[in-house]
């Protein structure tokens, strides 16, 4: 393992992996959008409008503009985290897309950038649906500070793209990833302040919320929805920056291990 | 074109390559030999600098692997021996697609897809999906694949594995192509068939080791009796015993069978005469004679 372990070696090589993606991605891209973008959209506008309408101001914002800013971070997170799990680990293991990549000049270390930058275009393609929603319904204070969530999505999708990497490069098969998805991803939309604000939890459980990256994210994302500059924005935006940087160099040395054995 | 001196390559206590040294001149076919497990795969991956050797050197077109196995890779053509064609692509798609790889630009590409098709025989082909073309059809594909940036030297892992016979010389046909154009070949198989036909020279290998090297006729005069007398059937056991000690200059009996080596068939036949249960085969020793001499006949699944 340790000799796997080393800092990327980049180029712009990655572009034709990212290119390759996008082109596959968009020769199915409405059934994609829309198979993407349905879930998140129900959550928030059922929710929103169901259970915001039996609740006074969350946060002090209505409901439907509480759950909007959660959406915005938490279907972010989930588009990066299903492009580089079931996506990625068909191209690497069951395609072997990778390994025919890998015998033109192109290292890992360049098709795994490739895989990140596209989990963080599905991010983008994501957040900024839901920021449409969040336009169209003016759910913002203020539209010009909306525009700075998309750098948020964007740095949202390289932290899970990042993470997911790991689970990529360990997993045997596809049943895998449920194990990430019941022990890591599902704890985090429940404890990172989505659905509810986190200072509705227990003092152990927000200390841990602390910790985690969707916390990060949606504490930059709410504010500025609601119009507002979100406080330690260096501390956050660095948080999401570390966990997607190290999971990278980690998932790396793993895949090295894996393919390049 | 290719030069390997002293390659070794380590897995635990293994060594999987041990002190290879091989040197493939310009325009060659040059066939790497052995049973499964000998490393003809691993001698493959170290020469594109996908993995480290624990020692040796590797030059390949004149460029230091894996120190520079970036460049090297840009004049290597590599057909691996799983299929892996992107299925979500079009056989066209897949040319374009893989020519961005090297850094071609679109319209380079997209000027090689005609001459690459028509290569492959697949030029009524070339929207059809991946999923639709037959084993023959996907091998010549990922041949053409490998040829998108016009490489000097193809590497071909097993190429023609699992093809019907058909398939099998439609594809010999086209490495003879490339051949008198000038490319370079290093061919891994365990066809004999097929390194006798293509290989101008090969190496033998078993347990990462060279056993012999040589060209296939050569390797064959040297190591094995001109003709081969393969007998089997009832009193098999009788016979070997009273004659093959005088008929054949050596004999093993494998299971059912016996293998008279001979450069007198013609004795060998006449003494068979005297058992007429016995059938037997006939024919010039090959490739895979010296083969199976020299890495034995036991499985090495």
């Amino acid at each position: 393992m340790r000799s796997h372990l080393r800092l990327p070696r980049l180029s712009w090589r990655f572009i034709p992996v990212w290119q390759r993606n996008y082109l596959v991605w968009k020769k199915l891209a409405i059934p994609s959008i829309l198979g993407n973008l349905a879930d998140p959209m129900l959550y928030m506008l059922g929710l929103g409008y169901g259970l915001g309408s039996l609740l006074p101001d969350v946060g002090g914002m209505p409901y439907l503009t509480f759950l909007a800013a959660g959406t915005v971070a938490y279907s972010t997170m989930n588009a990066a985290t299903f492009e580089v799990l079931y996506s990625s680990f068909s191209r690497m293991h069951v395609q072997r897309t990778w390994d025919a990549i890998l015998n033109a000049p192109l290292t890992l270390d360049d098709v795994m950038l490739g895989e990140l930058t596209w989990a963080v275009s599905k991010s983008l393609l994501s957040g900024l649906a839901i920021l449409a929603v969040i336009w169209g319904l003016e759910l913002y204070g203020n539209f010009w500070m909306t525009l700075w969530i998309i750098p948020v999505v964007a740095l949202v999708g390289f932290c899970f793209g990042g993470m997911g990497l790991v689970m990529n490069a360990v997993s045997p098969s596809f049943d895998f990833f449920l194990y990430y998805f019941t022990l890591v991803i599902t704890p985090m939309v429940l404890l990172c302040g989505v659905f509810f604000p986190v200072s509705q939890l227990p003092p152990l459980l927000q200390s841990v919320s602390a910790w985690l990256p969707l916390t990060h994210a949606v504490n930059l994302a709410r504010p500025l929805v609601l119009g507002k500059s979100p406080d330690d924005i260096v501390l956050h935006g660095a948080a999401l920056y570390a966990y997607g940087f190290v999971g990278y160099i980690i998932a790396l040395a793993l895949t090295r291990r894996r393919l390049l054995k | 074109m290719l030069k390997v001196r002293g390659l070794t390559k380590r897995y635990g206590d293994t060594d999987v390559v041990h002190g290879l040294d091989l040197t493939v001149r310009r325009g060659e076919c040059f066939g790497l030999l052995g049973p499964n497990g000998a490393g003809k795969t691993t001698t493959l991956r170290l020469l594109l600098g996908l993995i480290e050797p624990d020692s040796g050197s590797i030059e390949l077109a004149g460029i230091a692997v894996p120190q520079h196995a970036r460049e090297a890779r840009m004049k290597v053509g590599v057909v691996p021996q799983l299929d892996n064609l992107d299925p979500d692509f079009s056989v066209r798609e897949n040319l374009l697609a893989y020519g961005r790889y090297f850094g071609m630009d679109k319209a380079a590409i997209a000027a090689r897809v005609p001459e690459l098709l028509e290569f492959a025989g697949l030029a009524s082909k070339a929207d059809a999906q991946i999923a639709q073309l037959s084993g023959g059809m996907k091998r010549r594909l990922t041949l053409a694949r490998a040829l998108v940036h016009d490489p000097d030297i193809l590497f071909l892992d097993e190429p023609t594995t699992g093809l019907d016979p058909q398939a099998r010389h439609l594809i010999w046909q086209g490495l003879r192509r490339l051949l008198n154009a000038g490319k370079t070949i290093v061919l891994t198989t365990h066809f004999m068939d097929e390194a006798e036909r293509l290989a101008d020279r090969l190496v033998i290998l078993d347990h990462g080791r060279v056993v012999a090297e040589g060209a296939p006729r050569a390797l064959i005069e040297s190591h094995i009796e001109p003709a081969v007398v393969e007998v089997y059937g009832e009193g098999l056991e009788t016979w070997t015993r009273d004659y093959a000690d005088q008929v054949c200059l050596r004999f093993e009996t494998i299971g059912e069978t016996l293998f008279c080596y001979t450069d007198n068939a013609a004795r060998a036949i006449d003494a068979l005469k005297q058992a007429p249960a016995l059938r037997y085969l006939h024919r010039p020793s090959s490739l895979e004679d010296v083969f199976l001499k020299l890495t034995g006949r036991d499985l090495r699944d």
